[in-house]
């Protein structure tokens, strides 16, 4: 490790901490990587993760057909391995005619962006005030965790309902209903992280170098925390997926015809008996996804933050 | 000394109770316009003078702090408003509605419970074999699920395949079930309705499956990782030594410490049930309180959506009441 030498430019400095931090995260990588050669199934969970996200990004070029526009002539086709299937069809059709496989991979961009934003914003959110509240302590943190402590009062599906109730449906509204609460959680995870880290010996040497406070709390705590942080959002991503499924399965999320997993199963509901089909299918494709990432977040959770085993 | 620790945990939930009184008021603010814009745009013409008195009747002249105080001092007496699609109070619709959803919660509690503690115990007694990968596997399973699918599976299983159970309602037609108290199961048992009974209770089971699920999943695994590692503990092996049967040191020594966990995680998922609610009701028609939500929802009748999901919040508030004060009796050593 370079040492600080005496006539040391502002520049220099940054560009000496930045080398160490890259070095640090180059070496934490390394060694998760290998960490994760011991858990096999969190790595086939990544894998699948990671199959999703291309087909979302790849959706157009993966499939021929139009995901919004029906042909009626072609209703209620069965799944290519039951009779009367075709592979022309390989899941079958809806109610309109859509290739429901060519719905289902589009509707993974729905899933994946609503769950990867409400935890993003409330990651933002949650671990901002959080940081603040447990570094400086006083009123502000007394405000915001009694605020914490009274959205903690709603159900996380009933306060998302209600949001969406008087905010009306449509897709920021819905990153909205699902953050509004979301951030809690990340809130009383880093605040705290940090009141306890706040005590330890490195914290006391920044401060006696002379680092203002908010350089230590970015620089020097942060870094520190950026593990539990990342298990809780992968764990809280799933529970995201389906909280948005399920509104959009009660008419409040996502809008048809849009493709959602959770309004395909609403719109099939009513033809199970002639096309099950057309609502079961879009379900698998929830919970082979929720699957994977529960499987890969709690192997990231036994390798990086064993302590974080709350259900 | 206990009773006080208990009195002050009650007391301490008023101040609660009246926060969520006032995030629910500020619901209303979420969404543009007053409900009075909101009844003229589906009532059409009126004139303005009656806009006008209608504002004065919702209190919609005075300043907000003046609304919100009416708000909380109307709730308090039990006044939720009036729903003005429905035109009937608030706290009657809601009132008849409960019944249904307690019963359906109280049934998905029952076979969560039911299913969860003997799993959970036996997973952890035979820790890695194949009993216990293969039931935490189904749990895991079980926690990526979501509930509107899972009660599509069961209808396409268990009523349109084999035919065995209901797919929607609460009791049949044809039983004659006269309403007592709106718990059906109560009702048919207090009116001798043998027919009714047994009709009420096969509605009841898939529903309250499918609402359960995801909590008998929770809970069985919490169990077991809880009496794991219990059954690891040095009295445990004392127990043992003193020669007590296994039966005795898994279902007493071990159980009672592994249960505490356990009920804070039961008091937990008393708000998936009640979210969840929603969810089970709409798929299986079941008319309690969430179905009527969520087709408030669509008539925008936002009285009727703030009192609901005042009465939920209460619910959930209450019943982490009742878990923190079952948590000092099965932990002496736990103060609130």
């Amino acid at each position: 490790m370079e040492l600080p030498t005496a006539a040391e430019s502002p520049l220099e400095r940054a560009s000496r901490i930045l080398n160490v931090r890259l070095r640090l995260l180059r070496s934490n990588l390394a060694y998760l990587l290998g960490r994760l050669r011991t858990r096999p199934l969190a790595v086939v969970g990544g894998l699948v993760v990671l199959a999703y996200v291309l087909a979302a990004i790849f959706a157009p070029q993966l499939t021929s057909y139009d995901p919004t526009a029906g042909n009626l002539r072609e209703r209620f086709r069965p799944p290519m391995w039951v009779e009367g299937g075709s592979a022309a069809y390989p899941l079958g059709t809806d109610d309109q005619g859509r290739d429901l496989l060519t719905r289902i991979i589009f509707g993974s961009r729905i899933s994946l962006l609503v769950g990867l934003l409400a935890v993003g914003i409330s990651v933002a959110v949650g671990t901002a005030l959080g940081a603040l509240a447990g570094f400086y302590r006083g009123p502000l943190d007394n405000v915001l965790s009694r605020f914490a402590d009274l959205l903690l009062a709603f159900p996380y599906l009933i306060f998302a309902i209600a949001v969406m109730a008087f905010l009306g449906p449509g897709f920021g509204n819905l990153i909205m209903a699902l953050t509004f609460k979301g951030w809690v959680e990340f809130f009383r995870l880093v605040r705290g992280e940090m009141m306890s880290e706040k005590t330890k010996e490195y914290v006391q040497a920044a401060k006696v170098v002379g680092q203002p406070p908010l350089t230590i709390v970015v620089t020097e705590i942060l870094p520190n925390i950026v593990q539990s942080v990342f298990v809780l959002a992968t764990l809280r991503t799933g529970y995201m997926i389906i909280m948005e499924a399920s509104l959009s399965f009660l008419g409040l999320g996502i809008q048809p015809p849009t493709p959602a997993w959770g309004s395909m199963v609403a719109a099939g509901r009513d033809y199970l008996l002639t096309a099950w089909w057309a609502s079961t299918l879009p379900g698998i494709a929830i919970l082979i996804l929720v699957l994977s990432i529960n499987v890969l977040g709690e192997g990231l959770r036994d390798i990086l933050d064993p302590r974080l085993r709350i259900e | 000394m206990r009773i006080i620790k208990v009195l002050e945990r009650v007391l301490m939930t008023i101040p609660i109770m009246f926060g969520v009184a006032i995030v629910v008021f500020f619901f209303m603010r979420l969404t543009p316009g007053d409900p009075v814009d909101i009844m003229m745009g589906q009532g059409g013409a009126v004139g303005v003078g009656e806009i006008e008195n209608l504002r004065r009747e919702f209190h919609l002249d005075k300043p907000l702090h003046v609304q919100l105080w009416l708000f909380i001092k109307d709730a308090v007496r039990g006044d939720l408003g009036y729903s003005y699609i429905q035109k009937r109070p608030v706290t009657e619709l809601i009132g008849e509605r409960l019944p249904a959803t307690i019963e359906l919660a109280g049934g998905a509690l029952l076979f969560a419970l039911l299913v969860a503690i003997p799993v959970g115990i036996m997973s952890a007694v035979k820790e890695n074999s194949l009993v216990d990968q293969f039931t935490m596997a189904a749990a895991f399973i079980g926690t990526s699920m979501p509930a509107f699918w899972l009660g599509i599976i069961l209808i396409l299983l268990f009523a349109v395949r084999l035919r065995w159970l209901p797919v929607q309602g609460r009791v049949s037609f044809d039983a004659g079930l006269e309403r007592v108290t709106g718990f059906y199961v109560l009702d048919s048992l207090l009116t001798g309705n043998r027919a009714a009974l047994i009709s009420s209770l096969k509605h009841l089971v898939l529903p309250s499956v499918t609402l359960g699920a995801t909590v008998a999943a929770i809970v069985a695994r919490v169990l077991r990782s809880s009496m794991v590692e219990i059954l690891r503990q040095d009295y445990i092996t004392l127990a043992r030594a003193k020669g007590q049967s296994e039966f005795l040191v898994v279902m007493k020594h071990a159980l009672r410490n592994a249960l505490i966990p356990t009920v804070t995680v039961v008091g937990l998922q008393v708000g998936a049930l009640l979210g969840g609610n929603m969810i089970a009701e709409t798929v299986f028609g079941w008319p309690g309180l969430g179905r009527m939500v969520v087709s408030a929802i669509f008539n925008r009748d936002f009285p009727l959506i703030q009192g609901s999901v005042m009465v939920y919040a209460f619910t959930y508030v209450i019943a982490n009441l009742i878990v923190d004060i079952l948590y000092t009796y099965l932990n002496p050593k736990i103060t609130l």
